[in-house]
């Protein structure tokens, strides 16, 4: 194979015209992250809702919950994006269709949404077992020195559950970064289709997916970085992985 | 009118199991009442009845004249008023001692910070814990922890308090210091229902202890007669059982 190496090509203008090849890659990495940290929001959010209403001793509220893990985390990321971004649209009234279709950025928005959704399946499993996984006495406990359940839950189980789940909670917010590159397929222009179209622009396929490959590599180390920074500040002192 | 009134309660869980049948008795105002027997005999799931920590089928229970199974009633805040110790003390690990004090006082009685912790230094000076305020619950022994959550309960200033099995979690030389803080707490004349097996403890202030066996109250008698001639023959086996060292 000859392949003619240009590690130099990152400083040589674009065809886009708006910056060299590594402004391209640049403004890539920034759509994932913005992507990733609104879907991390979502999933926090849709996953902490559905995985406490999981632990409740209502019939239907856990039945709805159930099936809301089970429909987000059976159907495939990708399948899920082409659903919101293609037939969604069509489904809705023709108004409300629309509007979704004509919405500035409505790649970043479905991306970022359907990828936090995603993972909430993910998490609301995940606090599922954190909560479970704590003493009945702990709710006994709440409730008799009468806390509602809602206090309950703010103040005595969650706390304790969601310190429980930082290590896999970790391994979801990488998870969260990888899946935005799904994205692509809706036309997010993120990392990955910024890799994708550098390679069609130049040829220099290598390259572009090294720089891909480390910048990714980077993003991630952050969130290592961050959240066991996040997990040790919280460590409760004689309770595990406390001091 | 006593203070706690069992009414004929009953208990299923499922359709077959029954864990309570037919308990009645009442405690007065002042009074300590011991409740033993083997286990699984539905001592604890009794006590846990009285502030409807187990739902229960039939019968009725009245806590300082209010139903606990009438809809209108505030569970929450009847609660509150009852306090609880558990087998496993149930601290909040993650809260400070002072913390764990604090919470319920703020969160369901709407006291000020401040307020709230006079009252939690004042009892962890009574339980004999005052240095250890800013300690985490992982940080202490377990008779300290105990002693914590009695302090905590009494916190809410509670008209009772229900104790499952206190001790049985410690180890012995642990037992004594938690027993102390409850002698004190029966002389100075709380309201008391205590499951355990600590007939010393109940010999010192019980006034009642209450045998059961098999869901049912086997006997329910003055402290003196019980530990007398108990009547039934499965109370005297118990008693041989645990007094024999």
């Amino acid at each position: 194979m000859t392949y003619n190496w240009n590690w130099g090509i990152f400083w040589e203008m674009s065809p886009e015209a708006t910056g060299t090849y590594l402004d391209m890659l640049l403004m890539g990495l920034r759509w994932t992250i913005a992507t990733a940290l609104l879907a991390w929001v979502v999933a926090l959010f849709f996953g902490s809702i559905v995985g406490v209403m999981r632990t409740l001793p209502g019939r239907t509220v856990s039945i709805i919950a159930s099936a809301y893990v089970e429909f987000f985390r059976n159907i495939p990321l990708l399948v899920q994006l082409f659903l919101w971004y293609f037939v969604l649209p069509e489904l809705l009234p023709k108004t409300a269709g629309m509007w979704l279709k004509q919405l500035p950025n409505a790649p970043f928005w479905t991306g970022a949404i359907g990828v936090g959704l995603y993972m909430s399946a993910r998490i609301a499993e995940q606090l599922r077992a954190g909560i479970k996984s704590l003493p009945r006495g702990q709710a006994m406990a709440g409730t008799a020195l009468g806390l509602t359940t809602v206090q309950t839950y703010r103040y005595v189980l969650l706390p304790m559950a969601f310190r429980i789940i930082m290590p896999p909670l970790t391994s979801e917010a990488l998870n969260t970064v990888k899946n935005t590159s799904v994205a692509l397929t809706i036309g997010l222009m993120e990392l990955t289709a910024r890799a994708r179209a550098m390679q069609e622009f130049s040829f220099q396929v290598f390259e572009a997916f090294t720089a891909a490959t480390i910048l990714y590599l980077l993003l991630n180390a952050v969130v290592v970085f961050g959240m066991r920074r996040l997990e040790k500040s919280i460590a409760v002192p004689g309770y595990i992985a406390g001091k | 009118m006593p203070m706690i009134d069992i009414q004929a309660v009953s208990k299923w869980y499922g359709p077959q199991f029954q864990v309570l049948k037919d308990c009645t008795t009442a405690v007065e105002k002042g009074e300590v009442v011991v409740v033993c027997g083997p286990s699984g005999s539905g001592k604890s799931t009794l006590i846990k009845c009285v502030n409807a920590l187990e739902p229960f089928q039939s019968g009725a229970i009245h806590v300082d004249g209010i139903n606990l199974q009438d809809p209108s009633t505030n569970l929450p805040k009847l609660r509150a008023r009852i306090g609880m110790v558990f087998q496993h003390f149930e601290l909040f690990p993650h809260l400070k001692i002072t913390e764990n004090l604090c919470l319920a006082q703020e969160k369901v009685l709407g006291r000020s910070r401040d307020e709230a912790m006079t009252k939690a230094m004042a009892l962890l000076e009574r339980v004999g814990l005052k240095d250890h305020s800013h300690k985490f619950p992982g940080q202490l022994s377990g008779g300290q922890q105990q002693r914590v959550a009695i302090a905590r309960a009494l916190a809410m200033d509670p008209i009772a308090m229900l104790f499952d099995e206190p001790t049985s979690a410690l180890d012995p030389e642990m037992i004594t210091e938690v027993l102390d803080v409850m002698v004190e707490l029966a002389r100075e004349g709380m309201t008391m229902m205590v499951v355990t097996h600590e007939m010393g403890f109940a010999r010192k202030v019980a006034h009642r202890v209450i045998f059961m066996d098999k869901g049912e109250i086997i006997e329910d008698r003055p402290k003196e007669e019980f530990f007398g001639t108990p009547r039934s023959e499965r109370a005297q086996v118990f008693l041989s059982k645990i007094l024999a060292h």
